[in-house]
């Protein structure tokens, strides 16, 4: 895989200040420095270095989820059974530990992203092959994916007892005081950001997604590339599973519930769009963080536990609401632009 | 898409599975098919039922609102907490459709008025709603209703074994049926399902009709809330989560097109029925929980995917037909 030729650039390109200040992340991550200095006002402990620290571990496994659902989302599908291939992942994964309490943890994760994969093609070729819509087919995998992780778990439980410490150091220890977990994900989003964006692969994903026909008169394999899609996503929801076993030890068949709604939050506030063929990952990131950070500055400010979901699922319609009038006003701007 | 679904109609096709479910449960025990545990069976599902009403009618028009559950939710706890600080039932319950058809007419505004995706507004709302609950109620549980309003909950109709909440679906489902099938209104809808554009051409007010579907939306989700709180005698911030899900199933189960512009009241009841029987009867036998979340699973899945290969069977079949008859000189 090549990386793909460069767009022609616009007669007058807008200076660098500009077109930093026009980017959609911009405005996320200025709303992200305000909430984080704000709180820190009212209250220094939140930028303690233990609180950082728990902070970056709880968004960590959003923000991983968020990489493969950006992928589906980009290809105007959408993926809702990821909370049930992060369940089905970290059940299994744990019973492996305990039938082999020697298991390397590279092979724990290898184990997840296989099975993930495996899972994530169900998806893909329900979706791809069968025709069957994203949203029924997922939502559809995502009962029975649950079910099974159900029938497989019958009442069981895996507690940090079972596991080997050196997993559950894995999942929250740190290296040079990052926590392993993040610096994960981190390269993880880091190779998948490079990826869609320069990489002829990476940029089908948005082809499929902002226009179907013209994708296919390019030349794209659809089915394939769709089916690539959903692999990845599911692929990455197993690994997810094994660090969600990592950072929790405790894992009964209840796992992962409700995750999915939360990551296609997280990616819908960093400005990827539920109409495929628009965001970046580098959003999609600062959304999963937004959203973590919104909720720890409300438990650092005291706020009622009661409080939080409504104020995420405030902050989530303000985000889409300010996105879709940025976005017809820069419209505006270039219809009027094009009149001149 | 022709397929079986044009030979058979889907609606019949469900029919058809709702007797087999009938008789396989009689088959699997002979408690089943007892009136006593048939109306047990059905007052467990009339929350979905009511709240898959309305969304079948927002599905035709292509928008979808992942919040009715809670929305119940929202509805049940202002419900709880009037009346627990004192407000006459009836006016409790009056507040909680205001609070129902407020919270719809919100989800309704940033659909048309902002153009926001429908999917991502009542993600939105979704989580708002529920923390709207949460912070009226916190983690108590009002629990002391009058008898008269838990018996309207977990009643029967005098004389017979149907239970109240089912016979108040039976009506509004007719209702439902009758407004979406055979009046110009209905009609419009699946125009608007089809061809939005084409549509607001034809002189159709779009964002008003929808803007109404949201409203209705969180008026049956407020019905669904007072039904559910009467009948567990229980208003609590998380009644009925995850609720959504089991309505989106039954409607798309029902052959209600996820993209719009198809679909059928009956089918959508049909459905409801169809998994509310299907898991009775694998309940009596003792099959679990995880099964039956299986089943509802493939259900959905096979719903679409078995008519979509079935119909490129066919296509395929004819293909090779025509050119088996170009070949003969």
């Amino acid at each position: 895989m090549s990386p793909s030729t460069p767009l022609p650039t616009p007669a007058a390109p807008p200076n660098v200040l500009t077109r930093l200040l026009r980017a959609r992340e911009f405005g996320l991550v200025a709303l992200l420095a305000l909430v984080l200095f704000g709180t820190a006002a009212l209250n220094p402990l939140f930028l303690s270095p233990g609180s950082v620290r728990d902070l970056l571990l709880n968004v960590s496994i959003i923000a991983l989820l968020v990489v493969g659902q950006t992928v589906v989302l980009l290809m105007k599908h959408v993926d809702l059974s990821v909370s049930s291939v992060v369940g089905l992942s970290a059940f299994l994964t744990g019973s492996l530990f305990v039938a082999n309490p020697g298991l390397p943890i590279p092979v724990a994760l290898l184990f997840g992203l296989g099975l993930g994969a495996l899972l994530g093609a169900v998806n893909g070729l329900l979706v791809a092959s069968g025709q069957v819509p994203a949203l029924v087919a997922t939502l559809g995998t995502l009962y029975v994916f649950r079910g099974v992780t159900y029938a497989v778990v019958d009442g069981r439980q895996i507690n940090a007892s079972n596991l080997p410490p050196g997993f559950l150091n894995f999942g929250t220890g740190s290296l040079l005081g990052v926590p392993n977990l993040v610096l994960l994900v981190l390269a993880v989003m880091l190779v998948f950001g490079v990826y869609l964006g320069t990489y002829r692969g990476g940029r089908e994903y948005y082809a499929l997604g902002s226009n179907r026909e013209a994708a296919v008169l390019a030349g794209i394999d659809v089915t394939r590339r769709t089916l690539s899609g959903f692999v990845l996503s599911g692929a990455i929801a197993g690994v997810a599973g094994v660090l969600y076993l990592a950072r929790f030890g405790t894992v009964d068949a209840t796992a992962g519930t409700g995750l999915e709604l939360q990551v296609i939050a997280a990616a819908v506030v960093g400005g990827v769009s539920i109409g495929g063929g628009v965001g970046t990952l580098f959003g999609a990131g600062v959304g999963a963080l937004l959203l973590g950070v919104m909720g720890s500055a409300l438990v650092t400010l005291r706020a009622p536990g009661f409080y939080q979901q409504a104020i995420q699922g405030a902050l989530l319609l303000a985000a889409i609401s300010i996105d879709i009038l940025v976005a017809r006003r820069t419209a505006r701007r270039l219809q009027m632009g094009r009149k001149r | 898409m022709k397929g079986v679904r044009g030979l058979l109609g889907w609606e019949a096709t469900l029919l058809a599975l709702v007797a087999l479910a009938l008789l396989g449960g009689g088959l699997l025990s002979p408690d089943f098919l007892t009136g006593q545990n048939l109306s047990f069976l059905t007052a467990n599902f009339s929350e979905v039922a009511l709240m898959v009403l309305s969304m079948t009618l927002l599905v035709v028009v292509a928008e979808i609102d992942l919040s009715v559950a809670s929305m119940l939710g929202l509805c049940s706890a202002v419900l709880g907490v009037l009346f627990a600080a004192g407000v006459p039932m009836p006016l409790a319950i009056l507040a909680a459709f205001v609070t129902g058809a407020l919270a719809g007419l919100f989800n309704g505004l940033l659909v048309t008025r902002l153009g926001l995706p429908s999917l991502a507004v009542t993600i939105g709302t979704l989580a708002l709603y529920r923390g709207l609950a949460y912070v009226l109620l916190g983690d108590r549980a009002i629990a002391e209703f009058p008898a008269a309003y838990t018996n309207f909950g977990f009643g029967t109709l005098p004389g017979t074994l149907i239970p109240i909440p089912i016979a108040l679906f039976a009506v509004l489902a007719a209702l439902f049926a009758v407004v979406l099938h055979a009046t110009p209104f209905g009609r419009s809808l699946y125009a608007i399902g089809a061809n939005a554009v084409a549509a607001r051409f034809a002189g159709l007010q779009v964002e008003r009709v929808k803007l109404r579907l949201f409203v209705l939306s969180g008026l049956m989700s407020a019905l669904a809330g007072v039904v559910y709180t009467f009948r567990f005698a229980s208003a609590r911030g998380d009644n009925a989560t995850g609720f959504e899900l089991s309505v989106i199933a039954a409607v798309l189960l029902g052959g209600v097109s996820i993209f719009g512009g198809r679909g059928s009241v009956v089918g959508a009841v049909l459905a409801v029925f169809l998994i509310g029987l299907i898991n009775g009867a694998l309940t009596i036998v003792d099959v679990s929980n995880e099964i039956l979340t299986i089943v509802t699973g493939l259900l959905l899945i096979g719903s679409v995917l078995v008519p979509n290969l079935l119909g490129r069977f066919q296509s395929f079949r004819q293909r090779r037909r025509r050119r088996g008859d170009a070949a003969v000189p």
